[in-house]
């Protein structure tokens, strides 16, 4: 899923300044997933934020929206007349269901109540973990189901660099594995050992974003 | 091996000499007096000096302008390079650069990820972007098609090759070790000449370690130096053992380092048992001697280590 964690609520706060009328805005796909934007994040939050700018002498109202998928037009399309109603919006999906509000409703400010920062999978209750980078070209078939570009903090491709900890987390971090390490340790159970000491050349990195933004037309499927 | 980059350090080992470097930090300004005061106090007990390229994610001179102040001074330069900051356009445009000042030798590093910042002890930049458009091993292969193919790694020539004698590191000793001697391997196929190893102080199983190395044929291909940080003090050596990847210290010399009347004459002690101890592994052509914040130890070190004079070799 699309990992997003709420901003915190000062930040919050301070980029409602000046609006009396704000439309809070769910997604109950991935924000939800991940605790960020579904239905219970935003009726938790609306009556904090209104407490909080109340304090701080700006009363301001704040009615809630729930959508399936904030990054779909077609769901986006249901809270057009109560979007006519606010003053501003305030989104708690990822980045795409933000921008998806703002193009739809160009005429008012769309404000992004969440920070996306990575597609995860949950490990366990209350444990999100980065699984993939979207690289545009997958190479887990080499690496024992393993990603290491978006598992490894250096994204290394031949191999763990010397920063392996003694049980095997990464040195940027002592919660994080070293997923070289946990590729080394599948491929050795397999007895594949072996197959690792490939040289893997310099990547392309063209069908990520690095090769610019990504935009796809498949002919046969359009009207 | 036939010296083919009119590198000192390669002409030495080609000699069939034990070769050593040494480590010249830059310093954190544009401070020209630092760089060359740290080249008079270390001149003469190597063969060639590496320049760290922002060590610990902390910004430093270059590596590139430091090693040319080295040159200047007289001494060999072994430019250290790393793939956090740069990616294979600017790597490449920084090596062509290097080549046409005299750098002959580069170590090619992953480099510190930049949460590092020096261990804590600075702010660093832990908020930058890092870059690892290519890694470690990639580079080796980079350098190799400059030099030998004069190929640039999307494919276009250049003129003239650039020659270079081509270094890397390896951490024999870090988790999980049954990859690391793989690891060399997949170095020494991407090209690297040379290898310089994270310190040693478990001599017995860093032996074991070159033994694997050796055994694969490795260290026909490629010359090891085994790398000797001399100890300045017991909890040096402790935090090193406990903090970083790969280095193992046994106990008994924690314990040598505590109950030491003298520690500096300890360490250096330590250091030059070290220094014999890797000299008598089959398979090593060398030592890097590092002082951490005390590199006015290494002449002493290289004196008592009966390394000095360095050979002249034409």
């Amino acid at each position: 899923m699309i990992f997003a964690e709420r901003k915190p609520l000062e930040e919050i706060v301070h980029s409602l300044n000046g609006y009396r009328r704000v439309l809070l805005v769910g997604c109950a796909t991935c924000a939800a997933e991940c605790a960020a934007g579904g239905e219970r994040e935003v009726e938790t939050l609306a009556p904090l934020l209104q407490l909080a700018l109340e304090n701080s002498g700006r009363p301001i109202e704040i009615a809630t929206a729930m959508l399936e998928k904030q990054c779909e037009w077609e769901f986006v399309e249901e809270i057009a007349e109560r979007v006519r109603g606010a003053d501003a919006v305030l989104s708690l999906a990822c980045g795409i269901g933000v921008q998806a509000l703002a193009e739809r409703y160009a005429d008012i400010p769309v404000i992004p109540g969440v920070n996306t920062s990575a597609l995860t999978m949950r490990e366990e209750l209350g444990v999100w973990a980065s699984r993939c980078a979207a690289c545009g070209d997958c190479l887990v078939g080499e690496t024992f189901g393993l990603c290491p570009i978006a598992r490894c903090a250096k994204s290394l491709l031949n191999g763990p660099c010397g920063g392996t900890r003694k049980d095997g987390k990464c040195e940027v971090d002592p919660e994080i594995d070293c997923v070289w390490n946990l590729i080394v340790e599948r491929a050795a159970s397999r007895g594949q050992l072996d197959t690792l000491r490939q040289n893997r050349s310099p990547k392309d990195w063209s069908n990520s974003g690095h090769g610019g933004p990504k935009r796809v037309v498949r002919q046969e499927m359009r009207l | 091996m036939k010296p083919y980059s009119g590198s000192n350090l390669e002409k030495v080992l080609a000699a069939g000499h034990f070769a050593v470097t040494a480590e010249v930090g830059p310093p954190r300004g544009p401070d020209r007096e630092a760089m060359k005061n740290k080249a008079v106090l270390v001149k003469g007990i190597a063969d060639a000096y590496n320049v760290t390229d922002n060590q610990t994610a902390v910004v430093r001179m270059s590596s590139i302008a430091a090693s040319k102040l080295l040159i200047d001074e007289g001494l060999e330069p072994v430019m250290q390079m790393v793939c956090r900051d740069r990616n294979r356009i600017a790597l490449q445009s920084d090596l062509l650069g290097a080549s046409a000042l005299g750098i002959r030798n580069c170590l090619c590093l992953s480099g510190d990820h930049q949460v590092a910042g020096a261990s804590g002890k600075l702010k660093g930049h832990p908020g930058a972007k890092n870059v690892y458009d290519v890694d470690s091993v990639q580079l080796l292969s980079i350098l190799r098609g400059l030099r030998d193919e004069g190929l640039q790694q999307g494919g276009d020539s250049i003129e003239p090759n650039a020659p270079l004698f081509i270094g890397a590191a390896w951490t024999p000793l870090a988790t999980p070790e049954e990859f690391r001697t793989l690891r060399l391997a997949k170095k020494v196929d991407a090209g690297a000449d040379f290898i310089q190893t994270q310190a040693v102080y478990d001599v017995d199983r860093f032996a074991r370690a070159v033994r694997r190395a050796e055994d694969m044929g490795l260290t026909e291909r490629v010359a090891v130096l085994a790398g000797i940080i001399v100890p300045t003090s017991a909890g040096m050596l402790r935090y090193m053992d406990a903090n970083v990847p790969g280095v193992e210290v046994p106990s008994a010399l924690i314990e040598r380092m505590q109950t030491a009347a003298d520690r500096k004459a300890e360490g250096i002690k330590i250091a030059l048992e070290l220094v014999e101890a890797v000299r008598a592994i089959p398979g090593i052509s060398g030592v890097h001697l590092q002082a951490i914040e005390a590199e006015h130890l290494l002449p002493e070190v290289a004196e008592a280590a009966g390394l000095l004079p360095r050979p002249l070799v034409a």
